[in-house]
């Protein structure tokens, strides 16, 4: 999530763990489940596999297939698909060939493509590469924005109103990301006051949705419950995602809980693509398929297709010659009998 | 798929989160019992002996089936006289007929467990017998063990999805887990054998079965091969559930399908516990620590997330 100039291979041994988040031993004095809505009977999945997950990946690839797993994704039934992000390749070399990307797709009417867009620069070359939609990253932590973006945290909102006065002229939606909302790498704690104003000015400014992102996968339900309840408090709950790492195994009952909360857009990662770039040999982003699954089971729609997802997953980790961070992918592979026969 | 009735409120949960949760732990025994690596006594001594400083209350310690059929269990007897038993944790064994019990008292346990199956189909492939027979064969368990004080636990196999016959109707559970309760089984435990339920399918299974079990003596067993095991806790503890199974490092495959994960890994089970303000007496560290220790002498990979995130790999 966002551009890592330097990613910070940091080993949070369990001793650091238990040191440097210490609120993680403390139980929440407040233990009471928040208000809840009924589930939505629709949920919108944002695809963001071939950017935020593969600008995760150690390894570089090539044009053309970045190209085949979105036009793969495009079949799928996933309604946006996060294409590539226009960040300068000196930071993220993984997405240097962002504008070969976004003209060599083939667009389904029924999909939208967001890039990301840093900056003005960033936004003026995505318009000229044919975006029609962009993203923006802010940070609810002062530290990670700086480690991150090089800037504070109300400099970013300064870039960003600027990247959103001009796609408003051009018609351009742009939707906003807060990164660390449930924890910081740097910081440790992050409280659900920050989240909020960061949240809240990106949708003053014009952010027509704003995805609230636990980078480090440290969230649980009850801090992610805690989170939105303040969030909501500002934000109308139509016009938030959540994006949920796994790192700790966490982000399927974080999802289930935003869900319960009124939430109906998740974010996640065709075989769960991008690893954490916080702590070596951790899973990052949740993946799709095992979303998918969840939402189905409860009867929610997505229009989503999942055994095709399951495909493209395959395809990219063919690709990355690594295997998939999807259960869901790992047990139908190879299941006898089938999944497919048993359960549709 | 499956039919989604009005889930709401049971989904969302009209009970408050439990204050304490008490984690039974299977990692030496459902865990081990499904990895290939046979793995000697003594690592499995030290192993139950590590979760029993990291504070777990409940160590299943090994299963007094016969080793021709689970050669993992063949040395039963030298486990249960070689742990140290720290005083408050309880080791129960599995028994799966009375000449396993009988073999289980003598060799010590002071708890057992008895497994039913809420599909015919699975109890027939797994212990080749019906429902209806394997329940005569535990009330005879369950008879000689009143007498001579012997709690039982039973569980449930199959409760939301059996690798036979498909979907597994709430009833049929309910009806299962009656029959255990009632014949005298302290604690019923419901099983997701395959992984494959979702948390509307385990809403619905628990509000049927606590119909006929008081929630308190009902506990949960979700297997994550489907990566469903957290968010089918989360709602088995909105519905009132207070305990929970897990395995240390999420031991033990699933045999259906190659290569696909099983057991829930207790250590990503008390990290969301602990992180939603509920009390487990378990140290996480520690139970790394054990974690770490069966990897290493199974040379395998932890399946626990938060291992891995720890470096504990």
């Amino acid at each position: 999530m966002g551009n890592i100039p330097t990613a910070v291979k940091h080993c949070l041994s369990y001793e650091n763990l238990m040191r440097e988040s210490f609120w993680l031993q403390q139980p929440l004095r407040e233990n009471k489940w928040p208000e809840l809505h009924k589930f939505p009977e629709f949920v919108k999945i944002v695809e963001v596999g071939p950017r935020d997950g593969l600008q995760n990946e150690k390894e570089m690839v090539p044009t053309e297939i970045k190209i085949q797993l979105i036009d793969m994704l495009s079949q799928t039934g996933l309604p946006v698909i996060e294409v590539t992000s226009f960040v300068s390749s000196k930071w993220v070399a993984q997405m240097a060939d962002h504008t070969e990307v976004l003209k060599g797709i083939n667009k389904s009417p029924h999909v939208r493509y967001p890039v990301l867009t840093p900056n003005i620069q960033g936004f003026q070359a995505a318009v000229d590469a044919g975006a029609s939609e962009v993203a923006v990253f802010g940070s609810a932590s002062e530290t990670f924005s700086r480690k991150n973006i090089n800037c504070s945290v109300e400099e970013s909102m300064q870039r960003f109103e600027r990247v959103i006065s001009a796609a408003r002229q051009a018609c351009i939606p742009v939707r906003g990301y807060v990164s660390c909302v449930l924890g910081c790498p740097y910081e440790g704690q992050v409280q659900p006051a920050q989240v909020t104003k960061v949240a809240k000015r990106l949708h003053e400014l014009g952010c027509y949705e704003v995805s609230l992102g636990d980078t480090t996968g440290m969230g649980t339900a009850g801090s992610m419950a805690a989170m939105l309840r303040a969030v909501m408090a500002e934000v109308p709950v139509s016009a938030l995602a959540v994006h949920c790492h796994d790192t700790y195994g966490q982000a399927l009952a974080n999802v289930l809980t935003a869900l319960q909360m009124g939430v109906s857009v998740v974010d996640s990662s065709v075989a769960g693509l991008g690893g954490c770039p916080y702590a070596e040999g951790a899973s990052g982003n949740v993946s799709t398929e095992d979303v998918v699954y969840m939402l189905h089971g409860l009867g929610i729609q997505t229009g989503v297709d999942l055994t095709k997802v399951i495909e493209a997953g395959d395809f990219i980790c063919r690709a990355l010659n690594r295997p998939t961070n999807s259960k869901v992918s790992q047990a139908t592979s190879r299941s006898q009998p089938s999944f497919k026969e048993i359960y549709e | 798929m499956f039919e989604c009735l009005n889930l709401e409120v049971s989904l969302c949960g009209t009970k408050p989160l439990p204050e304490k949760v008490k984690i039974v732990e299977v990692g030496p025994r459902d865990g081990l019992q499904n990895e290939k690596t046979i793995v000697p006594a003594e690592v499995k001594i030290r192993l139950i002996d590590m979760l029993s400083e990291a504070g777990l209350p409940v160590i299943e310690a090994t299963s007094f089936v016969s080793p021709k059929w689970v050669p993992q269990m063949a040395d039963q007897e030298e486990v249960m006289s070689g742990i140290h038993r720290k005083p408050g944790v309880t080791y129960p064994v599995l028994t799966p007929n009375l000449k396993g019990y009988r073999a289980a008292v003598k060799a010590g346990a002071k708890e057992v467990a008895i497994f039913g199956a809420a599909s015919e189909l699975f109890s027939q492939r797994n212990i080749n017998c019906s429902v209806e027979e394997s329940l005569e064969r535990f009330e005879e368990v369950m008879k000689a063990a009143m007498q001579e004080g012997v709690a039982v636990r039973g569980y449930v196999s199959c409760v939301l999805g059996c690798p036979y016959e498909g979907s597994v109707s709430p009833s049929r559970v309910a009806e299962v887990a009656r029959r255990l309760y009632s014949m005298g089984c302290y604690e019923v435990s419901l099983g997701d054998t395959v992984g494959v339920g979702t948390p509307g399918g385990m809403a619905e299974m628990l509000q049927a079965v606590t119909r006929e079990v008081p929630v308190h003596a009902l506990a949960v067993h979700c297997h994550d091969t489907y990566g469903q095991a957290l968010a089918n806790i989360l709602v088995a503890l909105q519905n009132g559930v207070s305990v929970v199974d897990a395995s240390v490092a999420g031991l033990g495959g699933c045999p259906y399908a190659q290569g696909a994960s099983g057991n829930v890994a207790t250590e990503d089970v008390v990290y969301m516990l602990h992180g939603l303000g509920i009390h487990t007496g378990v140290d996480l560290p520690k139970l790394m620590d054990a974690g770490s220790y069966i990897c290493r002498s199974l040379n395998r990979r932890t399946n626990s997330k938060v291992a891995q995130a720890s470096c504990k790999l």
